[in-house]
């Protein structure tokens, strides 16, 4: 009886109402034999003990706040995160809320919504965004969706550079084992070369070409010659974007990409151990009606106020049912609120501080880390605030020696690159200090 | 010109505005990218923190919410969120470890995704739990998926047809569609069951397996589910279980031990992790050993044996036959599963039987009290929900204008117009966190506006006037399709 509100008294009163004796005659249909099984399970706890519970095994991870120095980066980053947001998120009438079907008594989710499209077609200086999508990678295997369904299944290969995410390209295989497609150009040995490399796969038949700026590798490239490349086939192209990068970079949509997604973990929510985070999803008008999610539009109501509803449901699965454009139904609807609440309060000057301090700190760290004897930048390209180091031995040796010094390394680029089993991704934000930055570069000189 | 009750952001922005700042940088200044790399203009706005803070809490109150009112909300189990969840997932430990951190520095993460894994496998009767999935459809995607793999690995590629109740959730097809699967829709009978007869004669070896939700769409358990599973097992299919009504089964009775091979949990829903306005939710899958191979990557496993004085070692294994990888990381860990886990910490079995009776009864109570005022076309002890037809004799009102006129009545409305057999369809779920005295009030609210249907319709048709905005024109959103506070330029659609 947790947290229900029901007295005995009352439950007699309402089984009366109901015509039957007992709460357990409520359950006639259920087979017999399978009825009220005996659930081996811990019994109960209040909510003190619950909360000591939880509390000692949160306190046994070694956390990157109060435990660790940390340089890891790949896919989700340790950013600071102004103490608004989460007041605001813990307001009840926003988190407990359902996606708002009825926007008259909705329209504070609707709104946020609203901004929060029109702050990402901003970032990435596309036309239009969705609502979000689960998280990155999952964004980008929409993309895929979009494009199947632009060329109606008619083309059928897709291009993606090795530099993508390795996580973000398993998502894509589990996504497309059933379409009937092919994957190609994501071979390690074209690691090294330029991206305009991939336009030899590129033909008639590719639907789409993806690729990630900054890369997997940190390396920034200019992606226009490549764009050009993949439009001269009529293929699309989808950039798998940094949002904190974005902050400084040139937009994937002043390269000519058609879709730039993206993680915007980074704009204010939590690591939390991988989850929940936030995809974004913009692209250019003109494909509005092949996007999946759900999308905000601007109307009015019956007293003339201007107002915000779901709009182009029709796409949904709700409506088309098997021929919606996506399944998806729940997104990220409360962290696409923290992502727009950090880009307001932070605005235009606080964010671009952010990007300068993750632009500078990561380059002091590259200088003084290249220096050291055995190390050397993997790159010579420019790179934002991630960055592949060679390392003199392999790079989970160099982690481990790390951990034992407190400090949590780079990713072990070995996992997903045999060739680069020697390189550490680091990744160094604004979290960092020149004192944490200085103590990385000793201890690896005395390694 | 329309009126602006809130002004956006972005009409909020002043040049020169500061909010929260940055500290200087402690690092030698080096050289910026060059010029062709960076961009141009960051168009975003200028606040001061005092003016974000008093524009989102001013959104805020535009909202209803389970925490301001009662939010009948069919099939979306609007329970109360308890507060402590929100205490516990925002623990250091849990808020501040990558999930790319070595195993042996977050044991606490993963010991608390094995025990939900252990609790949710013991709760659904299920051999294998993933954790993965973002919510209930990505859930099913990943069920359909592994249906898909098991078909293909024993080399049965005849199976092409995925068989959906005319009841279930839009997003069941649609993950089917997502697959390239046809679609062969199972009618209902007239107790609101599968129809036996079409099943029968739509099972043949093209049969993938089949999705069914229940206790249904129309809130009622099928009494001849272990026929319908048989049936499907019987012709080689698997079945699916659509989880998001498992909160009328918590203790009663578990989909596994039905024969079901494969089920979705919505966290979201059952086990009180907030829905946040549109997510995150969190959409784990349990499956019977049939499947038990093909769980995507990566589960958390027992790595090596703990004993009496030290805890087992924790890490992620991979299944032999795994689908793969449904998204980036280890799901949706503390904004779902450590609420979830608290949640079931503190309720164990019986509590757990409880949340089902109660909500069971709390539907059957208000379905009670509103028959003879609305018509119920499927009037039998249901389950966690029940639908009624919002219309009537010698009226022209409709589900919506009964809905909006709830509003009137402070109440947030059921879901209308499904599922989709039921004409002008009301679905009514009130959870187990309502107590006798809402009910009555929203009992009493919806006989008062049977009532004003015959007699004063218009109130119907005005509705909402009470709300601090009214019905909005729709059409004119989809047509003139302003997406954005401000548009680069207006590009044509093609």
């Amino acid at each position: 009886m947790t947290f229900i509100p029901i007295s005995p008294h009352e439950r007699d009163e309402m089984l009366a109402t109901v015509g039957v004796k007992s709460l357990d005659d409520l359950f006639d249909a259920v087979p017999k034999k399978h009825r009220f099984p005996k659930l081996n399970l811990p019994p109960a706890l209040t909510e003190m003990e619950a909360a000591a519970h939880l509390s000692d095994m949160a306190s046994s991870n070694e956390n990157v706040q109060q435990d660790l120095v940390s340089f890891l980066g790949a896919g989700a980053y340790n950013h600071y995160v102004p103490s608004v947001i989460d007041h605001m998120l813990r307001r009840g009438e926003f988190y407990t809320a359902y996606t708002p079907y009825q926007p008259e008594i909705s329209q504070g989710t609707l709104q946020a919504v609203f901004e929060f499209q029109s702050l990402m077609a901003n970032l990435t200086g596309m036309d239009v965004s969705n609502a979000s999508h689960y998280d990155g990678a999952t964004a980008t295997a929409e993309a895929i969706n979009l494009a199947y369904a632009q060329y109606r299944g008619k083309r059928t290969r897709i291009v993606v550079s090795p530099a993508l995410h390795p996580q973000y390209r398993d998502v894509i295989d589990t996504y497309t084992q059933g379409m009937g497609v092919e994957t190609v150009g994501d071979e390690e040995t074209n690691l090294t070369l330029s991206p305009e490399s991939l336009s030899s796969y590129i033909d008639d038949n590719t639907m789409i070409v993806i690729v990630q700026y900054p890369d997997f590798l940190g390396r920034i490239f200019d992606y226009k010659k490549l764009i050009d490349d993949a439009h001269a086939k009529g293929a699309l192209v989808c950039v798998v974007a940094n949002p904190t990068a974005l902050l400084m970079l040139k937009t994937p949509a002043d390269m000519g990409a058609d879709i730039v997604v993206g993680e915007a973990q980074p704009f204010g929510i939590p690591m939390w151990y991988g989850g929940p985070y936030l995809g974004f999803f913009t692209t250019k008008k003109s494909y509005v009606h092949k996007m999946a999610g759900r999308l905000v539009g601007e109307t009015i109501d019956v007293r003339g106020q201007r107002s915000y509803v779901l709009t182009l449901t029709a796409r949904e699965q709700h409506i088309k049912r098997e021929r919606a454009t996506s399944n998806i139904c729940t997104n990220q609807g409360l962290l696409a609120l923290a992502a727009s609440i950090y880009m307001s309060v932070l605005g235009k000057q606080g964010l671009s501080e952010v990007a300068n301090l993750c632009y500078q700190k990561a380059h002091y760290a590259a200088n003084e880390l290249s220096k050291l004897k055995g190390f050397k930048l993997f790159s010579s390209e420019p790179f934002f605030h991630e960055f592949t180091l060679q390392c003199p031995k392999p790079a989970s040796e160099v982690n481990q020696y790390l951990l034992d010094h407190g400090i949590l390394g780079g990713y072990d680029l070995g996992n997903d690159y045999p060739e680069l089993k020697n390189h550490l991704l680091i990744a160094v934000t604004e979290m960092n200090s020149k004192d944490e930055i200085d103590a990385l570069v000793e201890v690896l000189k005395e390694m | 010109m329309a009126t602006i009750i809130e002004p956006t952001i972005f009409e909020l922005s002043s040049a020169g505005r500061r909010g929260v700042r940055m500290p200087a940088s402690d690092v030698p200044v080096v050289d910026s990218l060059p010029q062709h790399l960076l961009r141009s203009e960051l168009p975003l706005p200028e606040i001061a923190e005092v003016d974000v803070v008093r524009h989102y809490v001013n959104l805020s109150k535009l909202n209803y919410s389970v925490d301001s009112g009662f939010y009948p909300l069919g099939s979306c189990t609007m329970k109360y969120n308890p507060k402590i969840n929100e205490d516990t997932c925002r623990y250091p430990g849990f808020l501040f470890s990558h999930p790319l951190q070595p195993i042996e520095t977050v044991q606490g993460n993963l010991a608390l995704m094995y025990e939900l894994q252990e609790w949710l496998k013991e709760i659904s009767g299920f051999a294998g739990v993933t954790l993965q999935p973002a919510a209930g459809a990505h859930g099913e995607y990943t069920g359909v998926l592994m249906m898909a793999a098991y078909h293909k690995l024993r080399g049965d590629s005849k199976r092409i047809k995925m068989l959906i109740p005319d009841a279930a959730h839009g997003t069941n097809p649609a993950s089917v569609g997502m697959m390239g699967m046809q679609v062969v829709t199972i009618p209902s009978d007239d107790r609101g069951n599968v129809d036996l007869k079409a099943l029968e004669a739509a099972c043949d070896d093209t049969v993938v397996g089949m999705m069914l939700t229940n206790p249904n769409t129309l809130g009622m358990f099928d009494e001849n589910v272990e026929k319908v599973i048989s049936l499907i097992h019987g012709c080689g299919g698997l079945m699916y279980g659509d989880g998001a009504n498992l909160n009328a089964l918590l203790g009663i009775v578990r989909p596994g031990d039905l024969g079901f091979d494969v089920m979705h949990f919505n966290l979201h829903k059952t086990f009180s992790v907030p829905h946040g306005g549109g997510g995150p939710g969190c959409g784990p899958v349990g499956v019977s050993k049939t499947l038990l191979d093909f769980l995507p990557t990566p589960l958390v496993g027992i790595l090596e044996e703990g004993n009496d004085e030290e805890a087992p070692f924790y890490g992620f294994v991979t299944p032999p036959n795994s689908i793969g990888r449904m998204k980036a990381f280890h799901g949706h860990f503390g904004g779902g599963m450590v609420r979830a886990y608290t949640y079931i910490a503190m309720h164990g079995p019986d509590g757990l039987k409880d949340i089902a009776q109660y909500a069971v009864l709390n539907a059957n109570y208000l379905q009670a009290k509103v028959r003879g005022h609305y018509k119920i076309p499927f009037d039998r002890i249901c389950m966690h929900e029940f639908v009624a037809e919002g219309r009537f004799e010698g009226s022209d009102v409709r589900a919506l204008d009964v809905s909006k006129r709830l509003m009137d009545y402070g109440f947030h409305p059921p879901t209308n117009y499904f599922p989709l057999i039921v004409p002008e369809a009301l679905m009514i779920e009130p959870t187990e966190t309502e107590n006798k005295d809402t009910l009555d009030k929203f009992a009493d609210a919806l006989i008062k506006i049977a009532e004003e249907a015959k007699t004063q319709p218009e109130l119907l048709h005005n509705a909402p006037s009470t709300t601090k905005f009214g019905r909005m024109d729709e059409v004119k959103a989809a047509r003139e399709l302003v997406l954005c506070c401000w548009l680069p330029e207006n590009v044509e659609l093609n």
